[in-house]
């Protein structure tokens, strides 16, 4: 098991947030990224519809 | 046609092509093929770096165990400013060339330099307590760093508050510009500012400065990842910044076929 001493708190909290919110930027960008490509699919669909009509 | 004449028309299509990566269909196809590769990549480098400093390197003399902080705080401070940085050249890009793709990644590095301050932040708070004895104090370079991170919150709101897009991003690329000296003065004031208590840069192309090579490796893998990370981020967002952009033009023209 690493040895992190008196400096145990400090390191595990430092990683800790790092990883955090490093994680937390995934997973809103995933989030984002899929809601920006199911309206650009649904607006994109609907033109192609209204363009098949005419 | 003349020999300076062709030198000209053969420097500018040489540039011409550089530009064509501008067009956002070229973007969307180019991103698309190198993100999985790019995603990979970024996963191992960072998990290799990071495993390697968190786990595998020595205490070091002054600063006992603490020093396994410098493997999050030192690439996430890098980070911050390189970001900024990027964020400039593309508003500049924007501002001469009216490039929407250069615009919508400056939109999109925001969030991910915010982040990367924030932790730049947060980790040499808690770095500091055990070191200095206190969690901040108005050190020139906390202070500047803490400027840039209100400028990056700044910029993310200017962008949300205004409407026309454009105009968006031609007031946020005259923040952007504004906000490079506090970037500059982010990345250099370790080496001119000696007052306070931030000790100097911990990597350097000068080699007499740089960290002990136990730390340099690990240290300079972790920066990599984190780059890799970034780029990786601004693919994603700018992609979906682009598709929103379309979505936008596309509504208003619906709008205006139904009225």
């Amino acid at each position: 098991m690493l040895e992190l001493g008196k400096y145990a708190d400090a390191i595990l909290w430092s990683w800790g947030i790092t990883l955090g919110l490093l994680l937390l930027l995934i997973v809103l960008t995933w989030v984002q990224s899929r809601a920006a490509k199911r309206k650009h699919d649904e607006i994109e669909a609907r033109r192609k519809a209204g363009e098949a009509m005419k | 046609m003349s020999a300076p004449k062709q030198r000209t028309r053969q420097a500018r299509d040489n540039i011409n092509w550089l530009w064509e990566w501008a067009n956002p269909v070229k973007f969307m196809w180019f991103s698309g093929l190198v993100l999985p590769y790019l995603v990979g990549l970024t996963a191992l480098v960072m998990a290799t770096g990071m495993i390697w400093g968190f786990f595998f390197t020595p205490e070091a003399e002054n600063f006992g165990s603490s020093v396994k902080i410098l493997f999050v705080h030192v690439p996430s401070a890098f980070m911050a400013i390189s970001a900024w940085f990027m964020m400039v050249v593309a508003s500049v890009i924007w501002l001469i060339r009216r490039h929407h793709v250069s615009a919508l990644a400056a939109k999109a590095a925001a969030p991910v330099g915010t982040v990367f301050t924030l932790i730049a932040l947060a980790t040499g708070a808690l770095w500091g307590q055990p070191m200095w004895g206190t969690w901040w104090v108005w050190d020139p370079r906390l202070t500047v760093f803490l400027i840039l991170f209100l400028f990056y919150l700044g910029y993310m709101a200017l962008w949300a508050a205004i409407e026309d897009p454009d105009t968006a991003a031609d007031l946020t690329a005259v923040l952007a510009i504004v906000g490079s000296v506090f970037a500059i003065l982010s990345r250099y004031a370790v080496n001119f500012w000696n007052q306070g208590l931030h000790q100097g840069a911990s990597l350097s192309l000068d080699a007499e400065e740089n960290v002990s090579n136990d730390y340099w490796f690990p240290l300079l893998l972790v920066m990599v990842g984190f780059f890799l990370f970034f780029v990786t981020m601004i693919f994603i967002r700018t992609r979906a910044e682009i598709r929103l952009r379309r979505v936008h033009a596309l509504e208003l023209r619906e709008r205006m076929a139904d009225a």
